[in-house]
């Protein structure tokens, strides 16, 4: 098993190296970067701001109901969501989020593609196809990942204060007082530098399961559960190492 | 002309081609038959570059696929147009996209004169009035045509069709064949195809290999 993963991460490698070159023709890349932006990016943004949404409302709903000491400050409940959402909600959680979606996208199609030799296509007609076929995706997605970083920190600030204005479980204004306390703008920076990374993770990881496809239907769907769960693991995995250098 | 010299290729120690040597002869439709698993794909695949073979060489005209240095090989491929046997039309694409495809990659040509060279390939096999339509809305044979207008955009020097015939009715194969052979004719490339269909070999079949 281990000898395994080596040699997965050993193919990996191999591919990216495919992959990290120069496009052989820019017009078409600039092209599909722009389709997998709108398709991977734009696409994303509604399950982002409902996801956002919703937590910024839960987050501060559960700190008011089992953290509402009397010895505890009520702007502190807005100064914990703002951590949470900044430091880990809008950033990990997010992107293990759409490694379901966006990953298992990537992996089915290129997937799909490889069964259907379309990539040998490519392959015969001289074109480096894990370039014109991956980077594009990769570029698009990491290029997108601020985007839906600050829509999703926006939504949850957004959600966190309709519940105080709406629901009254916090005057707005302390809320306000509460997420603007001590506040750093390298958490910006660092949740910023996390995306990128976690996106890098999903796109690259998921095409490379979707592009190494053998066989049928079975191994397509194979891929791209294979691409949610490595690129989870390894978002999670990164957080841990990320957070430690980045603190 | 394609020259095969020695070609070995073996999976998990079983041997599927060994020691094979052959001949495809230039403005001629060369055929490859024999039954499932006698090595027929697998030799178009040895010649197309998909698969490396463990031993041997392929020589187009005096040049080694395998031996050639990257640029060289760039070069090699674009005189070499493929259609598969599923055609493997890029699904994202329509018709016109599809056979606009490698001359948007590697044609030096302008975008009107690429336009009018997919135009001319797809009227060509008679697919003119499909320019718009996407890979899903035809048939079998339809995907087929686009496939060769495809193969041939770039004109190709050596044209490979891995079982054109296979899943059309009797009517629409033989087209695809006449189609093939004539177009073999038309512009002197060596033609090689991999083929189950006697009908093929008895109709189009010029210089047949058969795999044991």
């Amino acid at each position: 098993m281990i000898l395994q993963g080596l040699r997965r991460i050993g193919d990996w490698l191999l591919v990216m190296r495919r992959v990290l070159t120069r496009p052989q023709n820019g017009r078409l890349f600039r092209q599909r970067v722009v389709n997998d932006m709108l398709r991977l990016g734009v696409g994303s943004l509604p399950l982002v701001l409902i996801v956002s949404l919703a937590i910024g409302v839960l987050l501060v709903l559960q700190i008011v109901i089992n953290f509402g000491y009397p010895w505890l400050p009520r702007f502190a409940i807005g100064y914990a969501a703002r951590e949470v959402i900044l430091l880990e909600f809008s950033t990990a959680i997010v992107c293990v989020i759409l490694a379901g979606k966006v990953g298992s996208n990537i992996a089915s199609e290129i997937g799909t593609m490889r069964v259907t030799q379309q990539i040998d296509a490519l392959d015969v007609m001289g074109v480096n196809s894990a370039s014109y076929v991956i980077l594009p995706k990769v570029v698009a997605f990491v290029g997108f990942i601020p985007v839906i970083n600050v829509v999703s920190v926006a939504a949850a600030f957004l959600g966190a204060w309709l519940l105080c204005w709406m629901g009254g479980a916090l005057p707005p204004d302390t809320l306000l007082v509460g997420l603007r306390h001590s506040f750093l703008p390298w958490y910006v920076w660092s949740g910023l530098i996390k995306s990128i990374v976690f996106a890098f993770i999903i796109s690259s990881v998921s095409a490379y399961e979707g592009y190494s496809v053998r066989g049928g239907s079975v191994e397509v769907g194979r891929a791209s559960t294979n691409a949610v769960v490595y690129s989870s693991i390894l978002i999670l995995f990164a957080d841990i190492i990320l957070t430690s250098l980045l603190k | 002309m394609i020259e095969v010299q020695h070609l070995s290729k073996q999976f998990d120690g079983e041997w599927v081609l060994r020691e094979l040597s052959t001949t495809f002869e230039a403005g001629r439709t060369n055929l490859i038959i024999g039954r499932s698993g006698s090595g027929k794909t697998v030799l178009m695949k040895c010649l197309v570059g998909l698969l490396t073979p463990d031993s041997g060489r392929v020589l187009y005209d005096g040049r080694d696929f395998f031996a050639l240095p990257k640029k060289q090989l760039v070069s090699l491929r674009k005189e070499m147009g493929v259609l598969f046997q599923g055609a493997a039309l890029f699904d994202a694409m329509n018709v016109l996209d599809n056979v606009l495809f490698p001359l948007r990659m590697f044609s030096p040509d302008g975008e009107a004169a690429q336009r009018d060279r997919a135009e001319e390939c797809l009227a060509r096999v008679g697919m003119a009035d499909a320019l718009h339509k996407m890979p899903a809305e035809l048939s079998g044979g339809m995907q087929k045509r686009v496939g060769i207008a495809r193969a041939i955009a770039l004109r190709p020097r050596y044209l490979f069709c891995d079982e054109p015939t296979s899943g059309l009715d009797p009517t629409t194969a033989r087209t695809i064949d006449e189609l093939i052979h004539s177009i073999t004719h038309e512009t002197s490339i060596t033609t090689v195809i991999n083929t189950h269909d006697m009908e093929s070999v008895r109709t189009i079949g010029e210089t047949v290999l058969r795999l044991e």
